[in-house]
């Protein structure tokens, strides 16, 4: 019973927002203006997203959408995550990096698609674009979670004459660890923004073409349906890594898990 | 025959302001299976000395030995119990794999004996699937202990163990220590600011003057093997050995025998 009005409790906004939208735009529809055409009811959305999502599309665009920003965000987690615990711990490299990777990082990453358009190609430049944008938190949230680690662990390790693979892999990485969650939430959300945005241009197939396409032919409600789609699909991707997140951290006393999730907006 | 020789050990820290002599000239030897406490005012450079023997850092001059090899970079017979518990231990491990994470180049089934003897010396048997924060203070200082143990260390030295925990359950812990070297045969150099508990726990009390910290006195404990924490405390000769170390640490008349 709990269970089930925590559940309403968490949905309650939403599907009195939905309603109200429905009865708004179906008001709209007598008016007969402009409006009501870029904003058709909630039930015809639903209706060209189960038309779109279950079609062909599914296989031709979603899957490849999906796959290259997945496939992004991981490329730029697994380099993000292994340069940052090097660099973290390494004497003297942030010094000299540092400035350079928080200008790199400064530059907003859709600003990079043009170039990458020009010197990969539009068709092949989405992975590069993605990996591109999505590392520099991962990273930069690896090398402080590094460097955290305290000086009495050090010691320890030096006592026990770990070796490197083990103090790295097994000291320096789980104290990382929770930077390194924030910096991977944080990446997964600009993946989602930049597949949608390098699939805007020139890209064969993606949501991002195909959302460009019903926007070529006026169709709103196909519009709608790919801009709802790119909202589940963050939500889903999110829900997902948090889970995980708390299997990984499971070590982490409750109270410190919950303050670092609202810290860091998760 | 001698655990450990520290002969004429100094070290100085350049620093911004200037070179800082924490230790001079310190000279001292640690027998084999002696509980030997080393007792100074704070900041009179306890930590540098720890440090020096335990190889965490290169003292400027002197020597320090190990059962007759120099000590250059941390020995592989030795182990360190730090004061702060929290911070030595790994949080994502239980306290079982804590205890055997050192032993890493032991086989499996043998690590998990070795951390099981440990666990069980130090009273934690039942707790090893726990994670140290799911502990209270004492009872991670024993797991330290613990895996400072499983490593059977030919010299244990403790910074300042008891330091982090309350009166009650330090007594417990200096009991602890006491029967767990006694069973386990066990060298052991305890620095620690409090001259009840070197007097308690010491076959030997070294004694520091201030920084820069030299040997003030060396003092044995004829207060036997079993001690009690209620009748060796109220003891005459306690009693009489606490207050000539208080009164060395204070600055007064120096008698050293």
């Amino acid at each position: 019973m709990n269970r089930l009005s925590g559940v309403a409790q968490r949905w309650v906004v939403l599907v009195v927002a939905v309603g109200v939208w429905e009865l708004v735009t179906r008001a709209a529809r007598s008016g007969d203006t402009s409006i009501s055409f870029f904003f058709p009811p909630p039930s015809e959305i639903a209706g060209a997203a189960g038309r779109l999502w279950f079609s062909s599309a599914f296989g031709d665009h979603i899957v490849p959408g999906v796959s290259r920003m997945l496939g992004g965000w991981a490329l730029a987690g697994v380099i993000g995550v292994a340069l940052g615990v090097l660099l973290g711990r390494s004497r003297g490299a942030m010094a000299y990096l540092g400035a350079v990777f928080n200008f790199l990082r400064s530059i907003p990453p859709p600003l990079l698609v043009p170039f990458f358009v020009a010197s990969v190609g539009a068709t092949s430049m989405q992975l590069p674009t993605i990996v591109f944008g999505a590392i520099w938190p991962v990273l930069l949230n690896t090398v402080d979670g590094a460097r955290s680690v305290d000086a009495t662990k050090v010691d320890t390790a030096r006592v026990f004459r770990l070796s490197r693979s083990q103090w790295l892999v097994g000291v320096v990485l789980p104290s990382a660890l929770p930077k390194v969650f924030a910096g991977l939430r944080l990446s997964l959300s600009i993946s989602l923004i930049l597949m949608v945005i390098s699939e805007l241009v020139g890209s064969a197939n993606g949501i991002g073409n195909q959302l460009v396409l019903a926007q070529r032919d006026y169709e709103p409600a196909d519009m709608w349906a790919w801009i709802v789609l790119l909202g589940v699909l963050g939500y889903l991707f999110n829900t997902l890594l948090l889970a995980f997140e708390r299997r990984a951290l499971a070590w982490q006393p409750r109270h410190s898990l919950e303050a670092q999730a609202i810290a860091t907006g998760g | 025959m001698n655990m450990l020789e520290v002969d004429g050990v100094g070290h100085t820290y350049q620093g911004k302001d200037g070179a800082y002599t924490a230790i001079d000239g310190l000279s001292f030897t640690v027998g084999m299976g002696e509980l030997v406490c080393v007792v100074g005012p704070s900041g009179c450079g306890k930590s540098t000395l720890l440090r020096s023997i335990a190889g965490l850092l290169r003292p400027s001059r002197g020597t320090v030995s190990l059962h007759g090899n120099r000590v250059d970079g941390v020995p592989s017979d030795l182990s360190v119990v730090f004061q702060d518990y929290s911070r030595s231990l790994f949080p994502w491990l239980s306290v079982t794999r804590n205890v055997e994470f050192p032993l890493r180049r032991l086989s499996r089934s043998e690590r998990s004996t070795r951390a099981g003897e440990a666990l069980d010396a130090v009273g934690l048997g039942g707790a090893g699937k726990k994670y140290p924060w799911q502990l209270s203070g004492g009872m991670q200082q024993r797991v330290a202990i613990a895996r400072a143990l499983a490593y059977r260390p030919a010299l244990l030295l403790m910074d300042e163990p008891f330091a982090s925990v309350d009166a009650q359950t330090r007594f417990e812990l200096e009991d602890l220590l006491l029967r767990v070297r006694r069973e386990q045969d066990t060298t052991v150099l305890l620095v620690t600011h409090d001259i009840d508990e070197s007097v308690y726990l010491g076959d030997r009390v070294l004694v520091l003057s201030k920084s820069p910290a030299c040997v003030v006195a060396d003092l044995d404990v004829p207060l036997g093997s079993s001690r009690d924490q209620i009748t060796t405390r109220a003891s005459e000769q306690f009693v009489e050995l606490r207050a000539r170390v208080a009164g060395m640490l204070q600055g007064g008349p120096v008698t050293v025998r």
